[in-house]
């Protein structure tokens, strides 16, 4: 998560003398934003690290190492990793078809992408539940199951992997690819040796933003999920009921650790995208990722 | 490459069947069950007195967060763009945590703040506000977890545009506030207008950090999604469905927004935060200014 976008044209960067918007630039501008930052995100966030540690770092860790709240990370580490690996595989078969095959209602089908990203995580739970729950009309009760709590983590993941690599599959060369069959290449070995090259960025960065959005999924996992402790309780909901049984120490350790995995995660990514591992203008891959991490917020999201 | 006519109703046969069993289907199944006995069952569910003031609360959310949250990210992304401070990289970073937190830690967060407990609790009680499972900090929640949209949905936007046109208006004599009224903010307003509807979308659906500092007090702090689990977890599934119903058709209207607004954005030629309808080539660097 270092900072400014790559991308800034040097003109608009330094603005020269005589430009100076209200407000921004003089001390009242500067100091609203870092008055209303901190008000509203530090301080709340420095109370859940200083709670934490309220009784000290051995507490914090036996809070964290604590059977139960192990059972919970582990549960959630895991099933992420799983859901990041299912959305991989066919997030880039759904971009592939979005961009290269041409069929009716294709539009729509690229809008409706979103829809998990549009949906509050309340109701992507519900919508889950009625098709897939107890009174499932198709006789498939995953309820209560860690199955659940993989497809509801899927569901909302979805567009991750899709998004990111959509743009990288539009400005591939297809010389290289008919150069590739045109030398003899079955469409298998193109893909694997031409085509997945160059979509890896994409696909990596998919699963990086999936993988930290996963990790403190709440919603849409508490109605489909059961929440059964050391069976299908993720962090968040361990988390919640922790503070709901008074322990507020050990749900901040917890707290602490979610807010780290998902930091390393996005300064991950930050760093992916300016590495240059990937063809093009890296500050636009980035700031293109950000926007995609923005918008999956909306369902009532959590980076983790 | 030209795949094979099998190997391309392979991929479309799995892309579509995914889609379908994850996506289409329950979202069908919910609709399906939510009218499966006519359109007065879910009317009265949702005209019920906890219906109502549920959605009224909502409401509230969304009229004291959004206008909060657009007037910060405006200044802040003028500030990010338009001007050079050594903090401005700090700024941006910290812009991103809201999105990296899980909601149940912003409803842990604002409880340590404003609890008995807490650091400004015993305070503020004592000159009479109640924060915590009242409406002040289910307000507090929505801006924390909305905070980023308008930010960053305007910086890209103000890159793109460039300073050209603000020095032209400023060379001519416009003070800062007549550059921002004329200049700056007809510009970047589509990416304005998409950090408020993601904003709204987003303040309309929160759950988790609001399940927190709200208290779940029914009839009182309960927010139409707190009302939906609510429901459900009562076995109350027709209150529950209508409910889910009404959040998503705003969800569906978001969608449209965005679209239609990217639509009649690109017809004026206006830059635009471009991810939902149609990806942005990376190779175009930089388009519009």
């Amino acid at each position: 998560m270092e900072a400014h976008p790559a991308n800034i044209p040097p003109v608009s960067a330094a603005p020269r003398a005589g430009l100076r918007l209200p407000g921004v630039g003089t001390g009242l501008g500067r100091g609203m934003v870092v008055l209303y930052l901190s008000l509203m995100v530090l301080l709340p966030l420095a109370a859940v690290v200083d709670s934490s540690l309220s009784n000290g770092l051995d507490s914090f860790w036996n809070a964290v190492t604590d059977s139960r709240s192990m059972a919970a990370l582990k549960l959630t580490v895991i099933c992420s990793l799983i859901v990041v690996a299912i959305n991989a595989f066919f997030g880039t078969i759904i971009a592939w078809v979005l961009v290269r095959d041409e069929f009716p209602g294709k539009g729509a089908v690229n809008a409706l992408i979103d829809l998990p990203f549009a949906l509050p995580t309340i109701v992507a739970g519900l919508t889950l539940l009625t098709l897939y729950g107890s009174e499932s009309p198709i006789g498939l009760n995953v309820a209560f199951t860690r199955i659940a709590v993989v497809m509801a983590l899927c569901f909302i993941t979805l567009p991750f992997v899709v998004r990111s690599v959509q743009p990288l599959l539009m400005e591939m060369d297809r010389e290289m690819e008919e150069a590739s069959t045109s030398l003899g290449a079955g469409g298998f070995v193109t893909f694997r040796r031409v085509i997945f090259p160059n979509l890896l960025p994409g696909i990596v960065a998919g699963v990086m933003l999936a993988f930290a959005r996963a990790l403190g999924e709440y919603g849409s996992l508490i109605l489909i999920s059961g929440n059964i402790p050391f069976d299908t309780e993720v962090s968040s909901v361990f988390i919640r009921s922790q503070i709901e049984s008074g322990n507020v120490p050990g749900a901040s350790a917890v707290s602490v650790i979610l807010l780290t995995l998902s930091v390393l995660m996005l300064i991950g990514v930050s760093l992916f995208a300016s590495s240059g591992r990937h063809r093009g203008d890296k500050g636009r891959f980035r700031s293109i990722l950000f926007r995609i991490f923005s918008r999956s917020q909306v369902a009532g999201g959590d980076g983790a | 490459m030209t795949p094979s006519t099998s190997a391309k109703w392979g991929l479309r046969g799995l892309a579509f069947g995914y889609l379908g069993l994850l996506l289409l289907a329950p979202v069908a199944m919910i609709f399906y069950k939510t009218f499966e006995n006519g359109f007065g069952p879910p009317i009265e569910a949702m005209t019920s007195p906890e219906a109502l003031h549920s959605i009224q609360l909502t409401l509230l959310m969304v009229a004291i967060a959004v206008p909060l949250n657009t007037i910060f990210g405006v200044t802040c992304a003028l500030l990010l763009v338009r001007s050079r401070w050594w903090a401005n990289r700090w700024i941006d970073a910290i812009i991103n945590l809201p999105f990296a937190i899980s909601p149940i830690v912003v409803g842990l967060a604002l409880f340590l703040l404003y609890g008995n407990d807490g650091w400004f609790g015993p305070t503020l009680s004592e000159w009479g506000f109640q924060v915590l499972f009242s409406w002040p900090g289910m307000v507090l929640a929505s801006i924390f977890v909305s905070l980023p949209f308008v930010v960053r949905e305007v910086v890209p936007v103000l890159h793109e545009i460039g300073t050209e046109q603000e020095q032209a208006a400023s060379t001519l004599g416009a003070n800062g506030w007549q550059t921002f009224w004329r200049v700056t903010l007809p510009a970047i307003r589509w990416g304005v207008a998409y950090g408020v509807v993601l904003t709204t979308a987003r303040v309309l659906g929160e759950f988790g950090a609001v399940t927190i500092v709200s208290g779940r007090i029914t009839g009182e702090t309960e927010t139409l999604p707190l009302f939906v689990g609510r429901a459900f977890e009562q076995f109350n599934e027709e209150a529950a469905y209508a409910g889910a119903i009404v959040l998503a058709l705003l969800a569906l209207t978001t969608l449209l927004l965005m679209s239609i607004g990217g639509r009649r954005a690109k017809a004026s030629g206006a830059p635009v935060p471009s991810v939902a309808e149609v990806p942005v080539p990376i190779s175009n660097t930089k388009e519009g200014s």
